[in-house]
């Protein structure tokens, strides 16, 4: 039986339990082995990217038909199978979930000004939302939805948050570009930023790195230097 | 009003969120917002609130102040404007709230369509090493029905109390939160759901109508009961819990 790569990217996203990019996958073709047959894996090794996006697409088409009860869909920077919501009941019963708490208002709202604004401090967080947002951000990093991604250099050096994988995951969301808003608000920072540093008589080139996106989710060790919304309002807690 | 029960509430939503709900409201347009009249709704609810002893953060205080500010300058002709270093010369002195507030609508825009992903990822599964999401305690809104739809209802009611009261003797009652809960109960024993005002009918004095309140507050938080609102602004059922 001749094995193609189409299936095999079928399987590995079967097998997989967590969302796998185009990346994940050629490095699996480089790195697999197969001892006994090395012939065959030899054959994938230099699978292209662009070959392994093509099945992907080839998938995602074949499974979306209502003779199956799952599909492939694009989610958190990789791709995943996931069931189709029709068969949720069921689902639920089998893995007797107990799922977590839907967020509240705030902290959905506090979770899209960090998703937007990232890297964001607690304190620019709050002159946004009007109101301290401690609580709120001590359970968004309990579940793993923002995560500290560096320090600010204003005085104080306040810690910077960002959003997660999960964050990505939790949400359905390809990627940060994909946030509700996204077009309107994370713009809006970038051109604030340019104003402001107009304004202040600023120009330098640091200035251009830091209206390139934010990166996709992850983690990320560098420190972003100034914060977005530094002028003084009455309304602002400090 | 001797509390025996401390009815711990903290409103996590803040002054933006209380000045947009009065804005949707009095259905005013947020360009050019009525400065007088929002104030005026502002302190209103600040009051109630106050009287409920909620947990009312600080920033509702130094909204208040900045309200005023903008009302007094608002009052001032032109020629006799004092600008200060926030505000450009003939800028309205209202600018950098409705632009504040502006900017908080849209991030709250992004959090409900947010929140409809979340509903609908949670009939999405798929193949997870991790066990399911920790359920953390997270902090729970209080009811389907926004904290202000609340002090709203409150508020109407305690106006017709206040009406009432000329027309009674005054009767030295105590009423403490826990005979409340317990009145409120046997209210709802034989029913499965009542309007919000009808609670309060019997309440003979503002006192009585407060502790009443606190009471239905607290049964919310201990989720015996839950409120709805068919739609915004419209009447309020309370609902037991089964």
């Amino acid at each position: 039986m001749t094995v193609e790569l189409k299936n095999i990217v079928e399987s590995l996203l079967f097998a997989a339990e967590r969302p796998l990019s185009v990346k994940d996958i050629r490095t699996i073709f480089a790195e697999a082995m197969d001892e006994e047959n090395p012939a065959v894996t030899e054959s994938f090794r230099n699978a292209r990217e662009a070959q392994i996006a093509a099945a992907l697409e080839e998938l995602k088409v074949e499974h979306d038909t209502p003779s199956r009860s799952f599909q492939l869909v694009e989610i958190a920077g990789g791709w995943r199978l996931v069931s189709r919501a029709e068969y949720a009941p069921w689902l639920k019963r089998l893995l007797d979930e107990a799922r977590p708490h839907r967020l509240s208002l705030p902290a959905l709202e506090t979770l899209s000004i960090v998703a937007l604004r990232q890297p964001i401090s607690r304190a620019d967080i709050a002159a946004i939302r009007g109101v301290e947002v401690d609580g709120v951000v001590k359970t968004l990093l309990e579940r793993d939805l923002i995560t500290i991604v560096g320090r600010s250099d204003v005085p104080g050096k306040p810690l910077l948050y960002g959003t997660t994988q999960r964050f990505l995951e939790h949400f359905g969301l390809r990627g940060l570009d994909d946030m509700p808003k996204s077009a309107e608000l994370r713009l809006q920072a970038a051109a604030l930023k340019t104003a402001e540093e107009k304004q202040a008589g600023v120009v330098s080139s640091v200035s251009d790195e830091k209206q390139a996106a934010p990166p996709l989710g992850t983690a990320d060790a560098t420190t972003a230097t100034g914060t977005p919304n530094e002028r003084q309002t009455t309304i602002t807690p400090q | 009003m001797e509390a025996d029960y401390k009815v711990k509430l903290e409103v996590f939503e803040g002054p933006l969120d209380l000045l947009l709900y009065l804005i949707k409201k009095e259905e005013v347009d947020i360009y050019d917002i009525p400065i007088e009249r929002i104030t005026n709704q502002y302190m209103e609810y600040l009051s109630l609130m106050q009287m409920l002893n909620l947990e009312v953060a600080g920033e509702f205080l130094v909204m208040a102040a900045t309200l005023m500010y903008i009302k007094s300058r608002m009052l001032l002709p032109a020629d006799q404007q004092v600008t200060d270093h926030e505000t450009e010369e003939g800028e309205d002195p209202r600018w950098e709230l409705i632009r504040q507030l502006i900017e908080y609508k849209k991030f709250k825009d992004a959090a409900l369509q947010l929140g409809q992903r979340e509903e609908e990822q949670s009939n999405i599964f798929a193949r997870s090493a991790e066990a399911a999401d920790i359920p953390v305690e997270a902090e729970q809104p209080l009811a389907e029905v926004s904290i202000f739809d609340l002090i709203n209802a409150f508020g109407e009611v305690l106006k017709r109390a206040g009406a009432r009261d000329e027309f009674r003797e005054i009767v030295e009652e105590q009423f403490t939160v826990s005979d409340k809960i317990e009145e409120i109960l046997y209210t709802m024993r034989d029913r499965s759901e009542i309007v919000f005002r009808v609670l309060f009918a019997e309440a003979a004095s503002r006192t009585e109508v407060v502790v009443t309140f606190l009471a239905l507050l607290e049964l919310i938080r201990l989720k015996r009961l839950k409120v709805r609102q068919e739609k915004a602004f419209g009447e309020i059922h309370v609902i037991k819990v089964t």
